[in-house]
């Protein structure tokens, strides 16, 4: 992927872009400026349109890390795939990642990430100790729960919007190694998958659904459950296959039939329903991390992915109706993920995470049917009190994103004034 | 564990270099111009396993600190067992046209400069009757093209000195490598729209390593640049006059 083009390859737009490779020299005299990591949040929270992007894959290097206590400190552009490379064979592994560990640690903290294990750990910024942030003013702040707090709390979750973050420290989780044992099983309806999620939250480090969107009548709401723990195993890990889409074909296969036929398929599958099953951690943790470029998948005008979370009291009634929605429009895609959050509230003002049920699915890009259908999504998660994730969309309105987030007009207070980015800019406007 | 100095530490494909060797515990040596970004580079290659990591400032154009540069080395390594030489710049041949000042200080940097180092490393190791001396050479040594045949011209002469001093090098058991990358892609490439012929840092960093380890002589990486480059080193010169390369 190019730098300058966000993971749902929607929007496209001009940007000049500006590589750093030296976390101590001064930032360029640029602006509007937004720092680019490895481009793997959906919409245009990494996007800068007409502006500068700093693309920060440059600054990969480790600075600290202590192998007896797990606290390492590196660069922001390191990756999470880097961090484990670096760790798992000590023994840690990091606290909260999402569902791709191709993701830069800069970019786990601007968007504050969260991963199958938030019921447990919350999301990335508890672990985080500290991180610098250089300011276009030249000043370089130290920022940490105690230092610069207000500072922490903006720029954990604030979208790259404070500042440049050039390095993070934060404390790892001691593993026993790289597998993960645990258990799938399907589920019928969302009141199983309800039950299933209070069940395992005690007993199990991950926990996620994939749900069938085709599904409708009787099936709605089906999927399937797994769970998991790290284990101790001794085994050498699998071979490593990895295989990268080659092209974008000119017109999507991901269309209403082929949906349905690879939703029957994957439930009924006999993987969706084991007792003992044991995973090393990058297909249970990053399934699709294997295929690279996958996103051509949908071809080229690119896709959204639409995830919020509703509060627990809303969410029996509003997610049906959102699943019936999807279901009738044909528009929904294979890669459905439901999952419980915990009730650890998050550190950042604009974190998305908030106790409730996540719900995280892609739709091609159609145009204006899609743009439809996810505005009346939209629509069922205004009026249940939820919220849309930043660092998944291109497309949510002003009004819906200021609901969503009551403290983005004090968050502005922290916003670095040669800072912006295209997602800001069109969540903001005054309609 | 081998002792490793290695000039032009700041650059993309000797710190690709360097996570290598530091990963399997090497002890390292690293020169640059950059203070800071040396510091950095330094304190990483530890966290990746360096035994050691140490630093030392210096602009490739001061040559009469070469020989401390090559002590300080040895002294605080405890020996040295190889060098990767890696420093250069990529000449703006537009300009180099319009200058002879210019043109001398691209040669100073990209030619001269790596040949004093190489005179200085073959003394020691071949009093020792042992070493490695990997040197960056470049494709655009292989034929003076009219877009950059200022910087190629300074690789070809890095090319043939080294394939002299292998030579004289050989019996006494200290091997010469010369390491032609073609394009790289860099973090100043980022934004680019890549063709198949880009090759990343760290691809080009494995091919020096493993050459090294093999102790080869001539590399090419990756390796399709050998076949292409035979054929543009083909052309005849009636021809090759004619064309806009």
């Amino acid at each position: 992927m190019p730098v300058g083009t966000s993971w749902g390859r929607w929007p496209r737009y001009e940007q000049r872009i500006v590589p750093l490779t030296n976390r101590f020299e001064p930032l360029p005299l640029a602006g509007p400026m937004l720092a680019f990591g490895n481009g793997r949040s959906y919409g245009d929270v990494c996007l800068n349109e007409g502006g500068t992007l700093l693309a920060t894959r440059g600054l990969d290097r480790f600075i600290r890390f202590d192998a007896a206590s797990g606290i390492l400190e590196c660069e922001a552009g390191v990756l999470l795939s880097e961090i484990i490379a670096l760790t798992l064979p000590h023994g840690w592994f990091p606290p909260v990642t999402p569902g791709t560990a191709l993701v830069s640690v800069g970019g786990a903290v601007a968007n504050d990430v969260h991963g199958k294990n938030h019921h447990r750990a919350g999301t990335f910024g508890h672990h985080l100790l500290g991180f610098e942030l250089q300011r276009s003013s030249g000043e370089l702040l130290h920022c940490s729960p105690n230092q610069h707090a207000d500072w922490f709390r903006a720029t954990v979750g604030g979208l790259g919007l404070t500042g440049l973050i050039g390095a993070a420290r934060m404390q790892l989780r001691r593993v026993p190694g790289p597998w993960i044992a645990g258990d799938s099983q399907r589920f019928g309806s969302l009141q199983e998958f309800f039950d299933l999620a209070v069940q395992s939250d005690t007993d199990y480090e991950y926990t996620v659904a994939w749900l069938d969107c085709a599904a409708s009548g009787d099936k709605l709401g089906r999927g399937v459950f797994m769970r998991g723990n790290h284990v101790q195993h001794d085994a050498p890990p699998p071979r490593e296959r990895s295989l990268r889409f080659p092209v974008t074909p000119p017109i999507s296969p991901v269309t209403g039939l082929s949906v349905r036929l690879f939703n029957e398929l994957y439930f009924h599958r006999p993987g969706s329903q084991q007792k003992h099953a044991l995973w090393h951690y990058k297909p249970f943790l990053y399934p699709l991390d294997s295929v690279l470029e996958w996103n051509r998948l949908y071809g080229p005008r690119g896709f959204f992915q639409y995830q919020c979370v509703l509060p627990p009291g809303e969410a029996a009634a509003a997610l049906p109706e959102m699943l019936r929605l999807i279901a009738r429009s044909r528009q929904g895609s294979f890669l459905v993920v439901l999952k419980q959050f915990g009730n650890l509230p998050s550190l950042g003002l604009l974190s998305f995470p908030r106790p409730g049920v996540t719900l995280a699915l892609d739709f091609p890009n159609r145009g204006p049917p899609t743009l439809q259908l996810l505005e009346m999504l939209d629509t069922i998660t205004r009026a249940a009190g939820g919220a849309v994730y930043p660092a998944k969309d291109a497309r949510m309105s002003a009004r819906s994103f200021q609901q969503y987030f009551p403290a983005w007009k004090q968050f502005e207070d922290y916003i670095d004034p040669k800072f912006s980015s295209s997602f800001w800019r069109r969540v903001t406007r005054s309609s | 564990m081998r002792r490793i100095l290695i000039v032009g530490a700041t650059s993309a494909i000797a710190e690709a270099s360097a996570r290598l060797f530091a990963s399997r515990g090497d002890a390292l040596f690293l020169v640059g111009r950059g203070e800071s970004r040396l510091q950095a580079i330094a304190e990483d290659l530890k966290v990746r396993g360096a035994a050691l990591a140490e630093t030392f400032v210096l602009d490739a154009r001061a040559m009469d600190r070469f020989p401390a540069l090559v002590q300080n080395a040895t002294q605080r390594l405890g020996g040295l067992d190889a060098a990767l030489i890696a420093h250069g710049t990529l000449s703006d041949q537009a300009a180099c046209q319009r200058s002879v000042e210019l043109l001398r200080e691209e040669f100073d940097i990209n030619a001269i400069s790596v040949m004093a180092l190489c005179t200085l490393l073959a003394q020691q190791f071949e009093t020792e009757g042992r070493g490695v001396i990997a040197v960056i050479s470049s494709v655009a040594g292989d034929r003076g093209r009219q877009s950059n045949y200022v910087y190629g011209s300074a690789k070809a002469a890095v090319t043939a000195f080294t394939s002299g001093l292998r030579q004289r090098l050989y019996p006494k058991g200290v091997r010469v490598l010369t390491i032609k990358p073609g394009f790289v892609s860099t973090p100043m490439t980022a934004a680019f729209k890549k063709g198949v012929l880009w090759a990343t840092p760290a691809k080009v960093a494995a091919d020096i390593v493993r050459a090294m380890d093999r102790r080869s002589s001539v590399i090419y990486t990756p390796w399709f640049w050998r076949p292409i480059m035979w054929v543009i080193r083909s052309v005849p010169e009636t021809v090759f006059r004619r064309l806009r390369l």
